[in-house]
């Protein structure tokens, strides 16, 4: 059974003046437990209007979304405890910082969720590790920390609510190379630790390609791919068509391909790159 | 839920009345205000509404977008309509009912005092609604500056009014922004008592307080950038220039003073 179900789900803002925009069409997508989806999509192509229907922050106003097989708008009143079990993390989640200190910070989430205070410590202890935050920053103010550390407490706090499925909207948005490697690999990490299904908005298809195990792909308010990286990325000139690309690196690999040189075009990180061409020169096949 | 607040009420168009200077829109529309005070009967009070409504009619501003305006102000009239309706004194008496009496004069009073605060608030609004807040603010600046000889800094009280005015719509949006996040980790904002509400606004008025002031250093430094230092010497991209059109509002405006005049001379006083 697929843990996020959504059939024929339809938003548009302002229905019903003259203001409306439709920002998602009909879209019929299952996400099965455990996978690291990439969403990948032109600006204004639906993706965070998407995210936030399947933590009911936005009601579909066509068709269900469900969570575990069940419909989230069935009763109303419990849309809350949907949202400790799909936790969203917005872009630049730093400007949503607001407590005394990074502890009281991370515990917004678990303390909301009525967990008993030896719940809360273990689960913001466990979500500062998760994010690679030291013990000494927990005690102080997240005005105070750095523009990094600040993301991290952040991600954190939604990490904290131990939610089942984790949906991150372009955690790596304004960070330097470095620290977009870290929050990758952190969640890569965290989500072979806890087994949880991932969900991560991105702009970079590099960032897409080394870590996610499927991509979906948005195209001006409808799903127009959702599949295995290796065979979304066979598709570069569709991906193209829609403003979006390959990884650089496959590019290259395109690119020698036509020039002649002997290789597959299914390379999708740096690394695996170095290794195929290293082989190559070695005067094996790849 | 936030998106609804609607801030300045331009209603764009091309009419005579949009493209009237600012600075003698303001001007007219306190002429207009005094002179509904000298309304002294209902024929010059009519001879107002009359003008008020021809002046509807060539903004081509709905009729419905200004009796919204009305709305909110509809307790007001209430109740000096019914003062009036009681307090007034003299006239043939019409009910009695003990303790008060409602006298034909009462209700003249009332009607008139309808009839006046809904024109006085029907043409400030007219006025509004065929304005941009930055044109408003560019003429006050304009008709304030000769307050310059008082050492009082004009320009910088216009420039922070157009910067409020320009950062409603950025601030909501991040009001917006901020709630969902903080109702993504599940903030209850909407249950439990006053005291609960209050203190679950702080996650997000604390995110809101330090974007702002993030927001208000960023827009220094870019002034700065752009060797911004105030309003001495400095020339505007569109510089207002009174047309014929103004003139003839201004006559206009002036035939209507006199026609007020004339009429409370002619015809009984009421009030």
């Amino acid at each position: 059974m697929p843990i996020i179900s959504l059939k024929n789900v339809t938003h548009t803002y302002s229905e019903g003046t003259p203001l409306s925009v439709s920002a998602i069409k009909n879209i019929n997508l299952d996400i099965e437990a455990g996978e690291l989806v990439g969403i990948i999509g032109h600006t204004g192509s639906g993706k965070s209007t998407l995210i936030q229907h399947l933590n009911g922050l936005l009601k579909p106003n066509e068709g269900t979304v469900e969570i575990d097989g069940e419909n989230i708008w069935a009763d109303k009143k419990k849309i809350r405890s949907v949202r400790f079990k799909v936790g969203l993390c917005f872009q630049y989640p730093e400007y949503q910082l607001f407590e005394e200190t990074v502890y009281k910070d991370i515990a917004f989430g678990p303390k909301n969720m009525g967990m008993s205070d030896v719940q809360i410590k273990e689960s913001v202890l466990r979500a500062a590790q998760y994010v690679g935050l030291k013990p000494e920053l927990l005690n102080k103010s997240p005005f105070d920390l750095s523009g990094g550390e600040k993301r991290r407490a952040a991600i954190a706090g939604v990490m904290a609510m131990n939610p089942k499925i984790l949906i991150l909207d372009e955690p790596t948005a304004g960070l330097d190379p470095k620290g977009r490697q870290e929050i990758l690999a952190m969640i890569k990490d965290y989500k072979k630790k806890t087994g949880s299904t991932v969900l991560l908005v991105s702009h970079s298809m590099e960032d897409v390609a080394s870590v996610a195990t499927k991509i979906l792909v948005m195209n001006k308010g409808e799903v127009s791919m959702y599949d295995t990286v290796p065979n979304v990325f066979s598709r570069a000139d569709e991906l193209r068509k829609i403003g979006l690309n390959v990884p650089q690196i496959t590019r290259i690999f395109i690119g020698l391909r036509e020039k002649g040189l002997d290789v597959e075009t299914d390379v999708y990180t740096v690394a695996e790159g170095c290794r195929r061409l290293l082989s190559l020169k070695k005067g094996g096949n790849c | 839920m936030v998106r609804d607040i609607t801030i300045g009420q331009y209603y764009p168009g091309k009419s005579l009345l949009h493209k009237m200077d600012p600075r003698v829109k303001i001007v007219l529309t306190l002429v207009f205000i005094v002179v509904i005070f000298l309304c002294k009967n209902f024929w010059s009070l009519g001879l107002m509404a009359a003008f008020l409504f021809g002046g509807i009619c060539i903004s081509g501003v709905p009729v419905k977008m200004l009796l919204k305006s009305l709305k909110a102000i509809l307790l007001i009239i209430f109740i000096t309509a019914l003062l009036n309706l009681f307090y007034a004194t003299g006239g043939k008496t019409l009910l009695d009912l003990g303790f008060a009496k409602i006298t034909d004069k009462g209700v003249y009073t009332a009607i008139f005092m309808t009839v006046r605060i809904s024109c006085l608030i029907t043409g400030s609004s007219l006025m509004t609604y065929t304005t941009t807040p930055t044109m408003l603010t560019d003429a006050i600046e304009r008709l304030l500056s000769p307050l310059k000889v008082f050492h009082i800094q004009v320009h910088t009280l216009a420039m922070m009014m157009t910067l409020a005015l320009r950062f409603i719509p950025t601030l909501i949006e991040e009001i917006d922004k901020i709630m969902n996040a903080q109702k993504a980790r599940g903030a209850d904002l909407e249950s439990g008592n006053i005291i609960d509400r209050a203190k679950a606004l702080v996650p997000i008025l604390v995110p809101l307080f330090v974007s702002s002031f993030r927001r208000a250093y960023e827009l220094a430094f870019a002034m700065e950038c752009r060797c911004y230092t105030g309003g001495n010497n400095r020339t505007r991209m569109k510089q207002m220039k009174l047309s014929l059109l103004d003139f003839g509002f201004v006559l206009g405006a002036a035939a209507l003073l006199a026609g007020v005049i004339l009429l409370n001379h002619f015809f009984v006083k009421l009030i």
